[in-house]
């Protein structure tokens, strides 16, 4: 009752305009700020990705993706099955070879060694190597697998794996490094082994990121060239031998049909490029269902 | 000071009533029960993390079937101790166990010791419920499988969960996630995923203090009847739990040296009944009655 006698004390008003404009304004032009970068960075990514459809969808056709590529490179018409054929090889071999490894060696790095001498140096070989030129890993296996045993698909899929193996190590060993602690803990107070804690309950927490760490490293492998012009050279018809005789891959000939003035090859860097990016697209999407199904399975 | 006017007080106290009040300030050594099964003689246990002491000079049984509270204020080393029981300190780099603790005659740091099997048969809960990202049956599956469990597995975690006073709550939806049950139905399947590898003992590192007061009675009401099978050992900040729950009481205090490193002491260690009521420490009667800690 004295309250109203004596007037109401001022109460600092929950308003926001007694707030002050000046945060609200902050709050927007941050808000602004960050929907710019948005937009601006997925300018390239739409445009990159519109313009590749845009020029290669008419060359897509059943034709395209298993005729053999013409023997003149000058010369129209289609075909790109011996580079689907061997992008998927190359990459596939290359993948088998990188991803287990990779996994295996970020396992080594956090679970094993987290700080040993052997451990840091192998983790720092790991970022070396992440910076190495493709064309360097190219010409690596160029002077220790092909001057021995000659160009193959299995020479460029070595190239490729060396360049996804530190992707894969570093990627696992940060994911593992990320599950809580907890796990392990609950794991070991039940009688559990080192082993078969890692299996059972710290790989298939990690798994989804280390997919993801996976898929990027194909990715960029799928993509690559420079390691694959002197390991597997070129062909025009479909090879299917991994081991023995050149090869070629999308990435390849992308390189080669874009450096001719001719229509005809235009075109089917165009389509190359297109087929790759859905290749790449495709992979992605399959390997989020199964990480997503491996995940359920674990987590229900 | 008023700590010391209210010891003296306290004595005087004793002194009126000394019947009731002998035993209690005779040591652990002297704990005149022959029929005590012992489950882990520790003497002299100290833990260190690389030079730096944090915790020494504990000395005391743990009985079999008994409740066992470890109480004392923050940071005195109650949980660091508690590990020692079965030795998941031996994940701290740098963690070291002095002294000697014997688990039914065998020391639990000799050489030979398969630490996995340690902990097989000294299961542990932990301050936060932490289910792993698996369903309901497969968290208390998770146990009897790593351990090679022969037999019937349904039946096997049907028990556990009832054992655990979980299972009518989750009967219905075993395949569903750990993670969809509450903050203490999530503690109560911890505890049966615990009980489902059969342990001899059960260590329990602040298992309530995540939790609201209906689910510690019903964990405390749990504890009291896994009793009858296994032997608990409790770490708690909360002093009325211990009081409710445990048969003995373990007093840890914080000694703070002359270089201010501080290190955690056994002070008192006691049935505890007479722990509450009549302690023989100032410092356990300063804490208890709130003066400190």
């Amino acid at each position: 009752m004295s309250v109203v006698g004596m007037g109401a004390p001022s109460r600092p008003s929950i308003t926001r305009s007694n707030a002050g404009g000046w945060r609200s304004a902050k709050s927007a032009i941050a808000t602004g700020l960050i929907i710019a970068s948005l937009v601006i960075a997925m300018i390239p990514l739409v445009l990159i990705v519109g313009y590749v459809i845009v020029r290669g969808i008419d060359s897509i056709s059943w034709t395209f993706l298993t005729e053999d590529i013409p023997i003149l490179t000058r010369s129209d018409g289609p075909g790109m099955g011996p580079a689907v054929v061997g992008t998927l090889m190359i990459t596939g071999a290359a993948t088998v070879m990188a991803v287990p490894l990779g996994v295996l060696g970020g396992i080594y790095l956090n679970e094993y060694s987290a700080r040993t001498v052997l451990g840091r140096f192998v983790r720092f070989l790991a970022e070396v190597m992440t910076g190495v030129p493709s064309i360097v890993m190219g010409l690596f296996i160029y002077s220790i697998w092909v001057l021995r045993f000659g160009v193959s698909g299995f020479a460029g899929a070595l190239a490729l794996g060396c360049l996804m193996l530190p992707v894969v190590i570093r990627t696992t060993e940060e994911m593992l490094k990320l599950v809580d602690a907890d796990l392990r803990q609950s794991a070991y107070a039940l009688g559990g082994r080192k082993a078969g804690t890692i299996l059972r309950v710290v790989l298939p927490a990690a798994a989804p990121g280390i997919v993801s760490g996976a898929l990027l490293a194909v990715a960029r492998a799928a993509g690559e060239t420079a390691p694959l012009l002197f390991t597997i050279l070129t062909v025009n018809e479909t090879n299917t031998n991994l081991f023995h005789g050149p090869n070629t891959t999308l990435s390849v000939q992308i390189f080669r049909n874009a450096q001719q003035v001719f229509p005809g090859p235009q075109e089917r860097a165009w389509g190359a490029a297109l087929t790759l990016i859905a290749i790449v697209f495709v992979f992605t999407l399959l390997s989020r269902g199964l990480s997503a199904l491996f995940a359920r399975k674990h987590r229900v | 000071m008023s700590v010391v006017d209210d010891r003296s007080q306290a004595m005087d106290d004793l002194d009126v009533t000394p019947a009731n009040v002998a035993p209690v300030t005779e040591g652990v050594e002297e704990q005149p029960d022959p029929a005590r099964e012992v489950v882990f003689e520790i003497r002299d246990a100290s833990v260190r993390y690389g030079s730096n002491l944090a915790v020494d000079d504990v000395s005391f049984d743990v009985g079999a079937r008994e409740i066992t509270a470890i109480i004392g204020p923050s940071g005195c080393g109650k949980s660091t101790f508690l590990r020692c029981l079965n030795r998941m300190n031996d994940f701290i780099p740098g963690a070291k166990v002095g002294g000697t603790i014997s688990y039914h005659g065998e020391g639990l740091y000799d050489s030979k010791v398969d630490a996995a099997e340690v902990r097989r048969r000294i299961g542990m809960v932990f301050q936060k419920p932490n289910p792993f990202p698996k369903s309901i049956f497969d968290n208390v599956a998770y146990g009897p499988r790593i351990n090679r469990f022969k037999g019937n597995l349904s039946d096997h975690v049907e028990q556990a969960l009832t054992r655990a006073a979980l299972w009518d709550e989750v009967k219905d939806k075993l395949k569903k996630s750990a993670y969809a049950l509450s903050g203490g139905q999530q503690q109560r399947l911890c505890i049966a995923r615990t009980l489902a590898v059969e342990p001899d003992v059960v260590l329990m590192d602040e298992p309530c203090s995540a939790l609201d007061p209906i689910a510690t009675s019903r964990i405390e009401d749990l504890m009291v009847q896994l009793k009858r099978d296994f032997t608990i050992v409790i770490v708690t900040h909360n002093m009325q739990q211990a009081a409710r729950v445990s048969d003995m009481t373990a007093f840890f205090t914080t000694d703070v040296a002359e270089d201010s490193s501080r290190v955690g002491r056994l002070v008192e260690f006691d049935r505890t009944h007479n722990i509450f009521t009549s302690p023989s420490d100032q410092r356990t009667e300063g804490y208890i009655t709130g003066r400190f800690g």
